[in-house]
């Protein structure tokens, strides 16, 4: 079992999250710990298409906003069950990721990356404008997810299940076919073209599946937290969910676990340099990718091999 | 009827130099080194803040002006030495993020010593609005526009005329072959970025008096040069010029007769229209992948 | 009835006639070979033959049918595969992967039973990793099963994807330049290499500006110059040909 490299780290991971709450103190600790836990359901979708296939967005944010809008609107206003909202949330990022994927992913580089960050703004200006709907900048509050999922002691199972069904997924696609097409129109799109892959197809593919898990993400966070704001969707929160990729490591999921369990975990020590948040913050954002530009667990293995 | 028009297309120009001279920084960074400097809202975000900072302490604009330039430069300097040149090797996303990282790390400097309040810089020749054919127009705006054209005038003349400048259009024609001839490419960089900075802080301090400066002021307008960059055609010097012009024209056109609400949606509408049929933006070079 | 024609076919890239009026047919089962000096337009002529370009003007049948102007993907399933000249290799992937990425069309593409990790097509794709293993031995490179992609020496990344391009088990293997870059001792092991494929019953369609290599090997040589038809025929024929041995030969 740990010898084989895909179920040795899923079982270490879900010793961790079984253990976790062994030693964790207080809510505050829980709360931290399924920030950490649905963060990384996101960057490790968002690793697929990054990582993996070798596409940038600079707007995931926009689906985890859209997935945690739908949630917040359907259950708060049409009294929908949560389950339902959520899945109909998905659906919706799903189809608007389709649409918008195909001509988007024709781009290359920068214009990618201009695209995308475009369509994340958009979605932000929306969500804060249509204040009817939305509450506007203020935000809104949502609902409980039921009666008997209250509470960081029970949130945490769930996120924990999550993560770990996440990792179990996306280790699986990685390894299929599906996932050596990704790599491969990653590696040379024209190789990958003649050997029969229909590349665009595939970024289509993997752009929706990314933008699925940052949707239904987005729903359990609202449901969670119980108040969002169109912050959720923000440029900013795109950059962040990019960075728990990259400095975890491109193109290797439990990297991205580690990225998103350092970015959820920084801002929380950054508030003690009280008025400086930003200042440090830009600074570890630079220092990592000039001195890691291939992330941190790549180059943690790659140490490892030669000691 | 006509004079809202007008009115609309005043106020579209003004800000679209202020777009250019940003995508016109972006073009120049990109052209001498591929990287997307996202940091290049910053230059305008110092540009204007240093000024305001420097008159608040008694300085006359005429020498705080120079001096908010010659700070953003040395950001911009700094910047290539200490991040951009030590990741000549890192891939594109890796290098977004530094000067992603670069431009949170300028605003939290700028937080720190000039606190989180907006700030106005007084008008250069004075706030009394001029009318012309039947719109409204400030003085300001004059300023903006007229030093915008000289800049642009001396750009291009840098550009085509000036050895220096054929350097760096030779560096990023193939910049293997403009080592071969002899051009320093990593000064071209940082001339590059020196140029840049000194592009967005001029750009900082003549729109100052019209729209406020805080320090987090250059992201919006550091994202809408990036667009106006793109819908130009990455690189294209024209056309970052042409693609601010239009951007601010279609910005304060659609916020007039559409909705002012959504002002801030229409360059990103635009560029991701603009990007769905023409897919290297307007003036962009239409090139055959070679196999 | 030929495998692949072409007719009148024209690329014109910016007022440059890479391509004017060519016009071949290829047998099943024979190798086939072009050649010509360097800017000749063999690689144009691969590119529009494998669908990376369009053409400006002309058809292209194969197997019967009109693909001209088809994406790449489409003629893979068509059966069509091809290597490159200068190399196109995915270096963030094993080498074995890399064979096992031209057998995509094999392996089942749902994305359900990928994500669920279905028993049944972790079989299949076990199997086919034994095949590219086999194709990785049959071409020459089998030490280099294990290893990754960006470690392998040039002249057995060449012949990695030739290994790809057998993977997808083609009706028509395009091989660019085999032996371009490669020493002798090496390109004497390609021509073993090409005639095995041959053998097997691929037919191969060879670009090639050693004329040395494709005397011994093709049934039919047709010599381009400046993007047009110079001399088309047997090897004996080709050679005698007063055109190409004024053109090609520079008069020697």
């Amino acid at each position: 079992m740990w010898g084989d490299p895909r179920k040795g780290p899923l079982l270490l991971v879900a010793m961790i999250v079984a253990a976790l709450p062994l030693v964790l103190p207080n809510t505050f600790y829980f709360d931290v710990a399924i920030r950490i836990y649905l963060n990384a359901v996101v960057a490790v979708g968002l690793n697929l298409l990054i990582g993996y296939a070798g596409q940038i967005s600079l707007g995931h944010a926009a689906f985890l906003g859209i997935g945690a809008y739908a949630s917040a609107i359907l259950t708060s206003r049409y009294g929908w069950p949560p389950v339902a909202a959520m899945l109909v949330g998905a659906l919706g990022v799903a189809v608007l990721a389709f649409v918008v994927a195909r001509p988007i992913l024709r781009l290359k580089g920068h214009y990618l990356a201009m695209a995308t960050l475009g369509m994340g703004i958009i979605v932000y200006i929306v969500l804060v404008t249509e204040s009817a709907w939305t509450g506007g900048p203020d935000g809104m509050a949502v609902p409980a997810f039921g009666a008997e999922l209250v509470g960081e002691r029970r949130w945490y199972w769930v996120a924990g299940a999550c993560l770990l069904a996440t990792i179990w997924i996306a280790c699986n696609l990685v390894d299929s076919p599906i996932g050596r097409a990704l790599q491969a129109l990653h590696g040379s799109e024209i190789a990958a073209q003649v050997a029969g892959i229909d590349t665009a197809r595939y970024k289509v593919k993997v752009f929706v599946i990314s933008a699925v898990f940052a949707s239904l993400t987005g729903s359990l966070l609202a449901h969670y937290v119980g108040f969002i704001t169109p912050q959720l969707s923000g440029f900013f929160h795109s950059i962040e969910l990019v960075t728990m990729v990259v400095v975890g490591g491109m193109a290797s999921t439990y990297g991205a676990v580690v990225g998103a369990a350092i970015l959820t975990v920084l801002p929380q020590l950054l508030s003690t340099f009280e008025g400086y948040e930003l200042v440090v913050f830009g600074l570890i954002l630079m220092l990592s990718m000039i001195f890691m530009p291939k992330g941190l667990v790549p180059n943690l293995a790659g140490w490892l091999r030669r000691s | 009827m006509l004079s809202e028009f007008f009115q609309f297309l005043f106020s579209g120009i003004t800000s679209g130099s202020i777009y250019a001279l940003a995508a016109l920084g972006f073009s120049i960074i990109f052209n001498a080194s591929g990287v997307i400097n996202f940091a290049q809202g910053e230059f305008i975000m110092i540009g204007g803040m240093v000024t305001v900072f420097l008159v608040k302490l008694g300085v006359p604009v005429w020498a705080a002006a120079p001096a908010a330039v010659l700070a953003a430069m040395a950001v911009g300097l700094a910047l290539d030495k200490l991040a951009i040149e030590p990741a000549r090797n890192a891939g594109v996303v890796a290098l977004i993020i530094i000067t992603i990282g670069a431009s949170i790390f300028l605003q939290g400097i700028a937080q720190v010593l000039f606190g989180k309040g907006q700030h106005a810089l007084p008008a250069f020749s004075g706030d009394v609005p001029l009318r012309m054919m039947g719109a409204t127009l400030l003085p300001q705006s004059l300023w903006v526009i007229g030093v915008t054209v000289v800049i642009v005038a001396a750009m291009w003349w840098f550009f085509s005329r000036t050895l220096t400048g054929k350097a760096m259009l030779a560096t990023a024609a193939n910049p293997l072959a403009a080592q071969l001839v002899g051009i320093d490419t990593r000064f071209i960089l940082l001339l590059s970025f020196a140029l840049a900075a000194v592009l967005g802080a001029v750009a900082g301090i003549i729109v100052a008096p019209i729209t406020l400066t805080s320090y987090d002021v250059g992201i919006m307008l550091g994202l809408k040069g990036f667009v106006a960059a793109t819908l130009g055609g990455l690189g294209s010097f024209a056309g970052a010029v042409a693609g601010g012009v239009l951007l601010g024209i279609a910005e304060a056109m659609a916020a007039g007769y559409l909705s002012s609400e959504y002002k801030d949606a229409v360059p990103f509408v635009l560029i991701i229209l603009v990007l769905f049929f023409l897919p290297r933006g307007l003036f962009g070079a239409r090139v055959t992948e070679r196999v | 009835m030929a495998l692949l024609e072409v007719r009148d076919l024209d690329m014109v890239f910016g007022g440059v006639h890479a391509v004017q009026g060519l016009s071949f047919e290829v047998a099943p089962g024979t190798v086939y070979s072009v050649i010509g000096p360097n800017g000749a337009g063999k690689t144009t002529l691969f590119n529009m033959v494998s669908g990376i370009y369009k053409p400006t003007r002309g058809r292209i049948f194969f197997d019967g049918e009109d693909i001209t102007g088809k994406p790449p993907h489409a003629l893979a399933r068509r059966g069509l595969s091809r290597t490159f000249q200068n190399l196109q290799v995915c270096m963030n992937l094993g080498a074995i992967e890399n064979v096992m990425v031209g057998a995509h069309l094999k392996l089942s593409q749902r994305l359900l039973p990928a994500m669920l990790h279905a028993p049944w097509l972790a079989k299949a794709d076990d199997a086919c990793r034994e095949e590219a293993a086999r194709l990785m031995h049959f071409v020459g490179v089998g030490r280099y099963v294990h290893a990754h992609a960006s470690s392998l020496p040039y002249g057995a990344l060449k012949r990695m994807e030739i290994a790809r391009a057998l993977a997808a088990g083609p009706k028509l293997l395009l091989l660019d330049e085999p032996a371009a870059g490669l020493n002798n001792t090496e390109t004497r092991e390609i021509d073993t290499l090409i005639q095995k494929i041959a053998a097997s019953g691929v037919t191969v369609v060879l670009v090639e500006h050693d004329m040395k290599l494709v005397m011994g090997i093709s049934e039919r040589i047709l010599v381009l110059d400046y993007g047009k038809k110079l001399a088309e025929g047997s090897a004996a024929e080709v050679r005698s040909n007063p055109d190409v041995i004024v053109a090609y030969l520079g008069g020697a």
